[in-house]
């Protein structure tokens, strides 16, 4: 989780001094969805990611260095520059891609469940999407074939409260929760800042799916801390300042699991600073590689168009 | 583009293979039966395609053969299936999705254009994403407007997509076994009325035909006829009225449009001088003007006079018979304007 906010407070800072090009959308707040969930799933398991999905990349295992060099547009990064902050996509940590289209990563996540049930492979993939994917019709497809074949894919549906710049209680008629049941999909409802208990629902979950019992949907509320982009500072319009701080001081993932840590006994402070320490400078270092890596050669725009 | 877009490898068929007459439907169905034979990571998707064999028969005898398990009916969730297809494909299956009419690829266009065709250039060509679309054109059932619109030049817009309209029994089989063996995704286009209608020589057993190959479906000196799927026979047809009065056509199908083909339709044009482009799509921003264009870019200084072009009228299909063969070109059309072409 740390890696995660510390990575992104990074994109931040390379964005607000434009030496980021296009749009980055911050994870800050949520990192325990994305850990919680990831942690849960075997390396050659399965994600589909957002336009938010920097957290749910190195939650499933990719490394910081080629992440911000394709945040950079650098040929080194995961996808050569080609696709940026939206698109990190990775086969050798199972990432699916990041889908800047909303909803989009539901077809792919349950068609990957489609192939390994196919396969007799065994491996289960969730499909993470903000609350506003609720609104495309193309989700309830995708839970209707995947409850009817019993695929092994959970949809996992990250309620950070807004839209966009639009309150989700706006755009979403009747309970969230009475989706997944009109399918007979399990789901269950969980505190997205609490990374045990995300954990614990999504290990259940991607149990069952394994074992051939079919998709589950996993509704992890929780709360974006920054701008809709990091270019969305005027925010009063459609959310107070005092809520965003509310949930900062009561409700930040990190700061609840340090202190249950302490409180149980697992470290203490110095460790957990150290574990601050270490990460740091390994972001530091991956900025600085990504910094230093070379543009790709314009030559190469026509490559990688077909397979 | 580059070279191995444009030549994919390809299968010759056996010297010895007994050819026989079968329709352009059992042309499709054979090369789905024997493409399945050979993969097991071949499975179809779709409405009805199991036991009734899909809207059009076409797929009759696939499921006693493989089982429901490859041959799968779906609900009716054109997006929803396709978009499945999609993530299979980029996990090691090679499914085929079957949309019943071709006016509804506009329900699977996310799917299409910015799932599929979008994945592997996106992921720097980590991903691959080997799919067929296969989906129907063609007008003239009386199916009205919401059945009947040809929309191949949609996909053939997009980079990352790979699309075929074959026109003949012989083609329809070798350019499916292509695109079932290709690691892209392959939009498909099947003529309705070829179906039953369209029948012709094919090799039993296994043969592909390269993507980005046209082929001279018939020789001639004075015109060249550029046409597309069901258009094809009407250029056929064309060609030997036109040759009672002296004129001599030459038929270039492109089979692909994309990859494309521009060589021969180029070099066919700087033989004959005379050009005309034929398709079944609309009109206006559609396969014509894009084949047109090849051809007055690449042949200018040969040409005696404008490349012209045929399609369907700019309107929505209508359902009255005789409205509705006022909106698809035929020989009469064909005939008229190469005479105007050729002063005769
Ligand atoms: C199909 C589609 N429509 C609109 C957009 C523009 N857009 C980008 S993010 C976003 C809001 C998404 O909200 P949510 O799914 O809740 O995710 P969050 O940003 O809160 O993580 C919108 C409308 C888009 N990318 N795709």
């Amino acid at each position: 989780m740390m890696a995660i906010r510390l990575f992104e407070e990074r994109v931040n800072d390379l964005y607000t001094r434009a030496l980021m090009p296009g749009l980055a959308h911050l994870y800050i707040g949520e990192e325990a969805v994305a850990v919680g969930v990831c942690e849960a799933l075997q390396p050659d398991d399965y994600i589909t990611s957002t336009h938010r999905g920097h957290g749910h990349c190195l939650a499933k295992g990719a490394v910081p260095h080629l992440m911000f060099a394709e945040l950079l547009g650098k040929e080194a990064g995961y996808c050569k520059g080609k696709g940026g902050s939206m698109h990190i996509a990775d086969p050798g940590t199972g990432n699916l891609g990041a889908n800047a289209i909303v909803g989009g990563g539901a077809g792919i996540a349950t068609g990957a469940a489609f192939a390994s049930k196919y396969q007799g492979t065994g491996r289960v993939s969730v499909c993470f999407f903000g609350e506003g994917a609720l609104g495309q019709g193309v989700l309830y497809e995708e839970m209707n074939l995947a409850q009817l074949w019993k695929l092994p894919v959970i949809y996992a549906c990250e309620n950070n409260l807004y839209n966009e710049y639009t309150h989700y209680s706006e755009t979403t008629a009747g309970d969230i929760m009475a989706r997944p049941a009109a399918f007979g999909v399990a789901a269950q409802a969980v505190d997205g800042q609490d990374v045990r208990a995300v954990h614990a629902a999504a290990s259940a979950m991607i149990d069952r799916a394994r074992r051939g019992d079919g998709p589950g949907f996993l509704l992890l509320n929780t709360y974006r801390y920054r701008g809709h982009h990091v270019g969305d500072v005027a925010r009063d319009y459609y959310r107070p300042k005092q809520e965003e701080q509310r949930w900062m001081a009561d409700r930040d993932p990190i700061a609840l699991h340090a202190a249950w840590l302490l409180a149980q006994g697992i470290a203490d402070q110095a460790a957990l600073d150290r574990i601050t320490e270490e990460l740091t400078a390994e972001m530091d270092a991956a900025v600085d590689y990504a910094m230093k890596a070379p543009y790709p050669d314009p030559g190469r725009v026509d490559e990688d168009i077909y397979a | 583009m580059p070279e191995a877009v444009a030549h994919a490898g390809r299968v010759p068929p056996k010297a010895d293979a007994p050819v026989r007459e079968i329709t352009f439907g059992e042309a499709i169905r054979e090369a789905l039966a024997e493409e399945m034979r050979r993969d097991p990571k071949v499975v179809l998707l779709g409405e009805d395609v199991a036991e009734a064999g899909t809207a059009f028969k076409v797929l009759k005898g696939l499921v006693e053969e493989f089982g429901k398990d490859r041959v799968i009916d779906t609900p009716i969730s054109e997006a929803g299936f396709t978009g499945l297809a999609v993530g299979a494909a980029m996990t090691g299956l090679r499914p085929i999705v079957d949309i019943m009419f071709g006016d509804f690829i506009a329900l699977v266009m996310d799917q299409v254009v910015n799932q599929a065709a979008k994945s592997h250039y996106m992921s720097g060509g980590r991903w691959k994403v080997p799919m067929v679309i296969r989906a129907t054109m063609g007008a003239t059932r009386r199916s009205a407007a919401q059945h009947s619109q040809s929309l191949h030049a949609w996909p053939s817009h997009v980079p990352g997509l790979k699309v075929a309209i074959p026109s003949t029994p012989y083609d329809a089989k070798g350019l499916l076994k292509t695109a079932i063996r290709d690691d892209n995704p392959v939009v498909f286009f099947e003529d309705k009325i070829s179906y039953a209608k369209v029948k012709g020589p094919v090799p039993e057993g296994d043969y592909t035909i390269p993507f980005g190959v046209a082929d001279i479906k018939r020789e001639g000196r004075d015109v060249t006829l550029v046409a597309t799927s069901s258009m094809v026979q009407v250029a056929l047809g064309a060609a030997a009225m036109l040759e009672e009065i002296g004129i001599s056509a030459e038929v270039v199908d492109p089979r692909t449009t994309w990859p494309l083909d521009e060589k021969t339709l180029i070099e066919s044009v700087r033989k004959t001088s005379r050009a005309l482009v034929i398709d079944e799509g609309s009109f206006r921003y559609g396969v014509t003007g894009e084949l047109a264009s090849v051809i007055a870019e690449g042949a200018f200084y040969e040409l005696d006079g404008p490349v012209r072009r045929l399609g369907a009228r700019h309107v929505p299909i209508p359902f009255s018979p005789p409205l509705e063969d006022a909106t698809v070109p035929a020989e009469r059309d064909v005939v008229d304007l190469v005479r105007q072409m050729c002063n005769k």
